[in-house]
Order: C-alpha cells, then sequence, then structure tokens
C-alpha cells in the first residue's frame, strides 16, 4: 500500500512529536514536580502543606499520563531508542521509577491518617517523587548530549558499557541542575496562579527568584560546556533507509552541537526563548504578575527543550565507543506503516484530549483555599 | 546470554506484573459499579446513594494510586530488562501501549481528579459522566494491553525484515482485532467486575454482620450480587470462548493445560483430575469426563484435539525449515543483495523464530544436529504440571463464584439478605477472585513458554544484557518497597472500613446523609 506520507518525513514528524511530548510533559508533570520539590520548604504547617497539595491535588494524575504517554511513544515510534537507553540506564531509570511510585501513594494517602509522622514521611516522599525524576531526567539529557558508551552488535542487541557512577560529569550534573532549576520556578510559577496569598506565596516567591536565577546561569554554563560536545556522520545516510544503525559512520566531532544551532538563525530561536522566558519568568515573580510567571516558566522550559533536540538534530542518541552504533532520526524508528498509523492516531486522540484536559482545568479553575480544607472532606 | 540474568529478568517481570494485576481488576469492576451506584442516585436523588457511591469511591480510590503506580513499572521494564524484545517486536507492540496511553490513560487519569472532587462543582448528571468516563478510561486500557498481549500470544500481522533484523506490521487490523486478543479482553474485564462485586459483596456482609452501616450495606449488597452474577457468568462463558481461542491458535497452551500428550480421538475427553509427570511424559491416575473437551476445544464431536506428542513432531519439523530460514539470513546480513538468499529466507522466515529456539543448545544453529534440534523440540513445551493444576484452580473457583453470587441473587431477591451463614461465606470468599485472577495470568503467560513471542521469539534471547547485580539491586528493592506499600493499602483499606461510610460526610452537612443513618 502507497502511504500518503513519505517515510523521511514522517520520521521528521515523530522526532518533532517526540519533542512535543517531552516539552508537554515539562510543562504540565513539571509543575506538579516543582511544587512537590517545593512542598517541605515552602510550607510549614500542616494546613500550608495540604493547601499547597492540592492545588496540584486534582490534576497531577492526567500530568502524569504525559510522562507515560511519552515512554509509549518512544517505544512505538522509537524502538531502538527505547531499549537502548532504558536499559543502559538502567539503575538512573530505577531511581526515577522508586520515586515516582511514592508520588501517586503520597498525593492519595498523607492525609488519609492524622498522625504527624505520617504526613511529614510522605511530604518527604513527595519532595523526593519531585526532585528526583527532574534531577535524573536532566542528568540523562545530558548524557545522551555527551553520547553514551553502548554498542550494537550484528543483531541489533545492544550492550552497555558504563556505569551509574559514571552518568555523574560536571556538564551532566549541570544538566541536572538546570533540569531542577527550571522545574522548581514552573512549579513556583504554578503556585503563583493556584495557591492562596499569604505567607506560602511570598516564601514561594523567593524560591522561585532563585530558580529563575539560576537556570539563567545554568542554561548559559551547560551551553559554554556543551560546545566541546558534538557528533557528525562520516558518509551519507539515506533518509528513507532501512532502520539499522550500523549502515551508518558517525565520529566525535566537538563543537558539533553549537554548529548545528549556529548554522541556521531560525535554530537559535530555542535558546533564546530559554533565556527570555527565564528571564520573564524573574520579571512575573518581581512584579506579582502570575500569567507572565507562569507563561515565562513554560516558554523557558519549552526553550531549553528544544535547544537540545535542534542542537543534536539528527542525532537522538550518539554512541562514544562504536562509530556503528548511534541512534539517528533516519535508522531508528518504527517502519514506515507503523509511524503513518501512529501518526493518524495522535492526530484524532491529541485533540480530543487537549479539549477535556482544557474543560477540567477550567471546572477547577481558582485558587486553592485552607478554608475549603475544613469542609471540603474530599481534599486531600 | 547468562541464564541468571535470563531468570532474574524473568522474576522481576512476574513479580511486578502479578503485583500490578491485585489492583487492576479492582479497578476495571469496580469504577463500573460506581457508575451504577451513581446512576441509581442520579435518578432517584436518595442522597443514601450519594454517600454510597462515594464510600465506595474512597476505597477505589486506595486501589486505584496504587494500579497507576505500579504501572509505571510496566510501562518501562520493557525497555530496561527487556530491550532485545523492545527492538525485536516494538514496531509492533508499541504501538498498542502508546494507543493505551492516549486513548485510555489521559481519559481515566484527566477524570479521576474530578471524580473526587468535583461533587459539589458540577451537576449531578455531569459528574455521573465523569464517573463514567473513568470507567471507560480503566476498560479501554485493558483493551489495548491485551490486544499487546493478545498478539504476544498470537503474533498475527507481521512479518520478519531482513534489512531491519525485527518485526514489522504489515496489516495493522489484524493486530487490533486479533481473535486472541478479543477473547482475552472479555475474559479479564469480566473477571475484574466479579473480583470488584466479591470485594463489594464481602464488606457489604461484614457490615451486616456487625449490624453496621446497614442502610449502605444492603443497597451495596444488591447491586453486587447482580453485578456478580452478571460478571461470574460470563467470565466462565467468556473463558471458554479464550479456549476455543486456543485451539486455532495456541494448540500447545492447550494440550498442557489439558496434560494432554497423545493426540485424543474425536470427541476428546476432559481430564477432571490426574497428576502429570514431565518425566514420564504421561499422566498418571486420569479420570475423563468424555466428549467435553471436545465440545470446548472444537465446538464439534468430529474433529481431534492435538496432543503434545503430535505437536512436538511439527515443531521438529518447523526447526528442520527454521534453519535454512536463519542460514539464508546470516547470508543476507553478510549481504544484502543476495537475491537467491531473499527468495530462501521468503520462503522459510515464518519458522525462523523455531531455529532461534537452538540457540539455547549451540551459539549457531545451523550446527545443531538431528537429535539436538529433536531434543530442542522439546522445549516447546510448557511446565505442563503447573499449567494442569492453574488452569483446574482457576477454573473451579470460577464456577464457586457463580454459586455464590447465585445465591446471593436468590437471597437478595427473597429479601433475606442477612443470612448469617451466607455472610460469613461471603466474607471468606473475598480473597478466592484474586487467586483465580493470578492464575489466570500463570496460565496465559507459563503457557507461552518458551516463547516471549509465540513462535517467534524465544523468551531466554529477550532480555536485556543486564549483569545479575543489576538486577538483583533492583528485584531486592522492588520487592521490600512492594512489600510495604501493600502492607500501608491493606491497612488503609481496613481503616477507611472501619471507619465507615459517614466518616467523611459527617463533617460536611450538605452530603445530606442524615446522622440517624450512622447507627440504622
Amino acid at each position: 500500500m502507497e502511504l500518503p506520507i513519505d517515510y523521511p518525513t514522517l520520521r521528521l514528524i515523530w522526532w518533532a512529536l517526540l519533542g512535543v511530548l517531552l516539552i508537554g510533559f515539562a510543562l504540565t508533570d513539571g509543575f506538579d514536580m516543582g511544587v512537590g520539590a517545593l512542598l517541605p520548604f515552602v510550607a510549614k504547617t500542616d494546613e500550608e502543606r495540604r493547601m499547597v497539595i492540592n492545588t496540584v491535588g486534582a490534576t497531577w494524575e492526567g500530568n502524569q499520563v504525559w510522562f507515560i504517554t511519552g515512554g509509549a511513544a518512544i517505544f512505538a515510534a522509537w524502538p531502538l531508542v527505547y531499549g537502548v537507553s532504558f536499559s543502559g540506564f538502567y539503575l538512573a531509570m530505577f531511581v526515577v521509577l522508586f520515586s515516582m511510585i511514592l508520588r501517586p501513594v503520597g498525593f492519595k494517602y498523607r492525609s488519609k491518617r492524622p498522625g504527624a509522622r505520617w504526613r511529614a514521611f510522605w511530604d518527604w516522599g513527595l519532595f523526593i517523587g519531585g526532585f528526583v525524576p527532574v534531577l535524573v531526567f536532566g542528568v540523562a539529557v545530558g548524557n545522551v548530549m555527551q553520547g553514551a558508551p553502548f554498542r550494537l552488535d550484528a543483531d541489533l542487541r545492544t550492550t552497555y558499557h558504563g556505569t551509574f557512577l559514571g552518568l555523574f560529569t560536571p556538564f551532566t550534573l549541570v544538566c541536572g541542575l538546570l533540569s531542577v532549576a527550571m522545574l522548581v520556578l514552573h512549579g513556583a510559577a504554578w503556585l503563583g496562579v493556584k495557591a492562596e496569598q499569604g505567607p506560602v506565596l511570598d516564601r514561594t516567591r523567593k524560591f522561585g527568584t532563585v530558580a529563575a536565577v539560576a537556570s539563567l546561569i545554568l542554561f548559559a554554563v551547560g551551553g559554554l560546556m556543551a560546545s566541546r560536545l558534538g557528533f557528525r556522520l562520516e558518509g551519507a545516510v539515506d533518509p528513507a533507509g532501512p532502520s539499522n544503525p550500523r549502515l551508518a559512520m558517525a565520529v566525535a566531532s566537538p563543537g558539533a552541537w553549537v554548529a548545528n544551532l549556529t548554522a541556521h538563525p531560525l535554530a537559535l530561536l530555542a535558546p533564546a526563548l530559554g533565556f527570555l522566558g527565564a528571564a520573564a519568568a524573574l520579571a512575573g515573580l518581581w512584579k506579582r504578575s502570575t500569567a507572565l510567571a507562569f507563561g515565562g516558566s513554560s516558554a523557558s522550559a519549552a526553550g531549553i527543550i528544544a535547544t537540545v533536540g535542534l542542537s543534536m538534530f539528527p542525532f537522538i542518541l550518539p554512541s562514544t565507543i562504536d562509530p556503528r552504533s548511534s541512534l539517528l532520526v533516519w535508522n531508528a524508528s518504527s517502519s514506515h506503516s507503523t509511524l503513518f498509523t501512529m501518526l493518524l492516531v495522535v492526530a484524532l486522540l491529541m485533540p480530543v484530549v487537549l479539549i477535556y484536559t482544557a474543560w477540567v482545568y477550567k471546572v477547577l479553575w481558582g485558587r486553592t483555599s485552607t478554608a475549603a480544607l475544613k469542609t471540603d472532606p474530599a481534599l486531600y | 546470554m547468562d541464564p541468571a540474568v535470563v531468570d532474574l529478568s524473568r522474576l522481576q517481570f512476574a513479580l511486578t506484573a502479578l503485583y500490578h494485576f491485585l489492583f487492576v481488576p479492582l479497578t476495571l469492576g469496580l469504577s463500573f459499579m460506581l457508575v451504577i451506584m451513581e446512576s441509581v442516585y442520579v435518578m432517584t436523588k436518595r442522597p443514601i446513594w450519594r454517600t454510597t457511591t462515594r464510600f465506595w469511591g474512597t476505597l477505589f480510590g486506595i486501589n486505584f494510586v496504587l494500579g497507576v503506580a505500579t504501572g509505571l513499572t510496566m510501562e518501562f521494564q520493557f525497555g530496561m530488562n527487556w530491550s532485545y524484545y523492545s527492538h525485536y517486536v516494538g514496531d509492533i507492540f508499541g504501538a498498542p501501549l502508546a494507543i493505551e496511553g492516549l486513548m485510555a490513560f489521559f481519559l481515566e487519569a484527566t477524570f479521576v481528579g474530578l471524580m473526587f472532587f468535583g461533587w459539589d462543582k458540577l451537576r449531578p448528571v455531569t459528574h455521573l459522566f465523569v464517573t463514567f468516563l473513568v470507567a471507560l478510561g480503566t476498560n479501554l486500557s485493558a483493551l489495548w494491553i491485551l490486544v499487546a498481549n493478545g498478539w504476544m500470544q498470537n503474533p498475527v500481522g507481521a512479518v520478519f525484515n531482513p534489512d531491519t533484523l525485527r518485526m514489522e506490521v504489515i496489516d495493522f487490523k489484524a493486530v487490533v482485532f486479533n481473535p486472541v486478543a478479543q477473547a482475552k479482553f472479555v475474559h479479564t474485564v469480566s473477571a475484574g467486575y466479579t473480583i470488584a462485586a466479591v470485594f463489594v459483596l464481602g464488606i457489604s456482609a461484614f457490615y451486616l454482620l456487625k449490624g453496621k452501616y446497614k442502610s449502605v450495606a444492603k443497597r451495596s449488597l444488591t447491586v453486587a450480587a447482580a453485578f456478580g452474577l452478571a460478571s461470574s457468568l460470563s467470565v466462565v462463558v467468556l473463558g471458554d470462548e479464550s479456549g476455543y481461542a486456543l485451539t486455532d491458535n495456541q494448540k500447545m497452551k492447550l494440550a498442557a493445560l489439558e496434560a494432554m500428550w497423545e493426540t485424543e480421538p474425536a470427541p476428546a475427553g476432559l481430564t477432571a483430575f490426574g497428576i502429570p509427570s514431565r518425566a514420564d511424559r504421561k499422566t498418571h491416575a486420569e479420570i475423563k469426563i468424555p466428549y467435553v473437551l471436545g465440545l470446548i476445544a472444537t465446538r464439534s464431536i468430529d474433529r481431534p484435539v492435538a496432543g503434545i506428542f503430535e505437536l512436538v513432531a511439527q515443531a521438529e519439523t518447523r526447526i528442520e525449515s527454521g534453519v535454512i530460514a536463519y542460514d539464508a539470513l546470516e547470508k543476507l546480513k553478510a549481504n544484502p543483495k543476495d537475491l537467491a538468499a531473499r527468495g530462501v529466507f521468503e520462503t522459510h522466515r515464518r519458522d525462523l523464530g523455531y531455529a532461534l529456539l537452538l540457540k539455547g543448545h549451540v551459539a549457531d544453529p545451523r550446527q545443531a544436529d538431528k537429535a539436538l534440534i529433536s531434543k530442542t523440540a522439546w522445549d516447546t513445551v510448557p511446565n505442563v504440571p503447573v499449567m494442569f493444576w492453574a488452569f483446574r484452580i482457576m477454573a473451579g473457583t470460577g464456577f464457586l463464584m457463580i454459586a455464590l453470587f447465585a445465591t446471593a441473587f436468590l437471597l437478595v431477591t427473597l429479601r433475606k439478605q442477612e443470612t448469617r451463614w451466607f455472610l460469613r461465606l461471603a466474607v471468606i470468599a473475598i480473597p478466592l477472585p484474586w487467586i483465580a485472577a493470578e492464575l489466570g495470568w500463570v496460565l496465559a503467560e507459563v503457557g507461552r513458554q518458551p516463547w516471549a513471542v509465540e513462535g517467534i521469539l524465544p523468551t531466554f534471547l529477550a532480555p536485556s544484557t543486564l549483569s545479575v547485580p543489576q538486577l538483583l539491586t533492583s528485584i531486592v528493592g522492588f520487592t521490600l518497597f512492594y512489600g510495604a506499600l501493600a502492607v500501608v493499602e491493606v491497612g488503609l483499606i481496613l481503616h477507611t472500613i472501619k471507619k465507615g461510610p459517614f466518616a467523611e460526610q459527617e463533617a460536611f452537612p450538605t452530603a445530606g446523609a442524615p446522622a440517624g443513618e450512622a447507627v440504622a
């Protein structure tokens, strides 16, 4: 059957959709995680903590689906990327799962019992569930940009030759901290929209300001450190060729990532958005404009994620130890037919998801008040 | 591949999947029971039904989050622990998982928050619709995950592509409308409905025995009796439909769960009891019921049901054909333009997986001699005693459930809900359907061995190349963590049951439940 969209275009669309899903995850679940990371610091009393938890209490579950669907979409559209990265970063993924499992349980179970120790335990569970995955995701992205020590054999079975501690280098730690700063800022901006005015918001504004400044500095430092990173292709790769990474040849080429961005002026919009967004969020926090703060933190997160993707194109996950193993947009995707079918599914279902999500947010609109905690037994 | 890595990877998957499925079936069924209870509230406008709905909703919520939390592990461990599997079949297997996320998880997860927090923000009809969407979402998720699992049992609509060294979709419709997947879906959700009905029935019975919260308990018992009778009947009937699907697609699984070594002349008898022995390749002390298996499996009295010896002989032929495919594939890997090899491969590629079975004994399947091929053909037989007993306990429990709910329905109709011997039975019965459901998965997955994907990819080739310490870390970590979560969850459920249906509503005057109800 002749498909109406050619294979290279579909691969390009799915590469962009990968970015959309990651950004969707960062913008929605990102603020839940930022709020989790802020929880023990901005809210001191039990009442304050319940108020903060309930700013995301009704919606975190839907937001988390961006993470789950993102994982499944990588499986469906980029099976090699899914298998190589998740098995390679095995213990890091285990830590992520562990901390992310604490989140649903923490939200639901915390307020089911009155004991102070019980509640304090889950408060820190929610902190871990916010802080740790965000840190690890940043470190993982740093490792993707550096390239990972994996090899695909003749049957395309992957073997990872690194260690868990080897994931942490100065550059990847900067990426991890940037990820934390970016989403703590986003979480602070969300609390600005949704939390009750008072001492919690005053503390939040301080943490948000620090996170915004840290985002600006870490993004700049990370960018400078990334200027010595990069890979390039040796010889041609057929964008419509079979998904077999061993047909391409890739070598390290320090500076290639930055060169990718500067070669296309439009691509520079992404880092610009990363900086300007964080600056706008800072101004928004300063001027107490919730719209500017939340819009700014959203734009910043989107810009930073887009910067990573664009700078690496067409690489998705380069190998540092084998020139014939690097995963590219052109050699690591699903088949032409699967990419097309899945695009139809996304085109059909994604708008529906966005419409009902918007409706749910509309129904739940308004600041969470401490007064409501006393009357509504359903609240966490 | 290190056999310890294979075994540990399988152990971790079995543990996390069986644990996940402790919570999922209750979610599947209880969500629809909430829809029924809330519908009664919307139609009658009687506040007691709202109280009833919210009470079971609270228990639903405690259970639901653990289903969600442990589902995260399920979604990611294919890549973490089964990366070769992910590469080999991701082109097909990833799609239903992604559709599950888009179509089902977003739906249930987005509306579940509103279901809990929207009681006073929405009109009753709108809230009912939200509850319905949650139920729809959970059940759609079961549909897509069973499309994925059904494909592992009966891999239709896909072929091996020698250029990408993996299976690729050729007919997506066949994957979705896979008869095995459809049969499994209806059987599995019915099992979930039965579990939820037993849960509600048992807790309501407990209240009636204690003489507490009778107003809620009696109503809940009525809903559970009707819902449970329908569900337990359908789980058995549709399970039988699953058995019928097996005869076309997984003959070996059927032969193994029947411990049927020799092909039975038509119409085959059903072994009610026996002691299967793998060493003797024989079932001792068999007691057979004539005709029954033939009727179930072939829907006829004149078609035979194939036995293990016959199926092993067929496997031997397929291994021989597979070795030819394997040889052609190796030539193609060296030179993709070798047209002769491509032609040979096309002819034999459906047997490639059978040649891969030889890799369990020899590095290069082409080195295998006739004796090794005969020996390997026996690898295609799953663990017969496990299958035999798991099936009998599962099916037996299914019939017990029908008896339980038929009795419940009768007593409710006669308005004798408070018959104490029955109430005690209903409480004791609570764990039974869970045991049956877990054994159902044992049947499905052990019965598919030695395959990860039936006839395509042997399980021992599918794991990631991880190290034993990595796997031990994650297995010990998951076991301790999951164990602790189970203790917390059961504790909270018991706590909520003890507090009773009016605990939350008391502080909430608009809930409308008159205070007198609490002591009624």
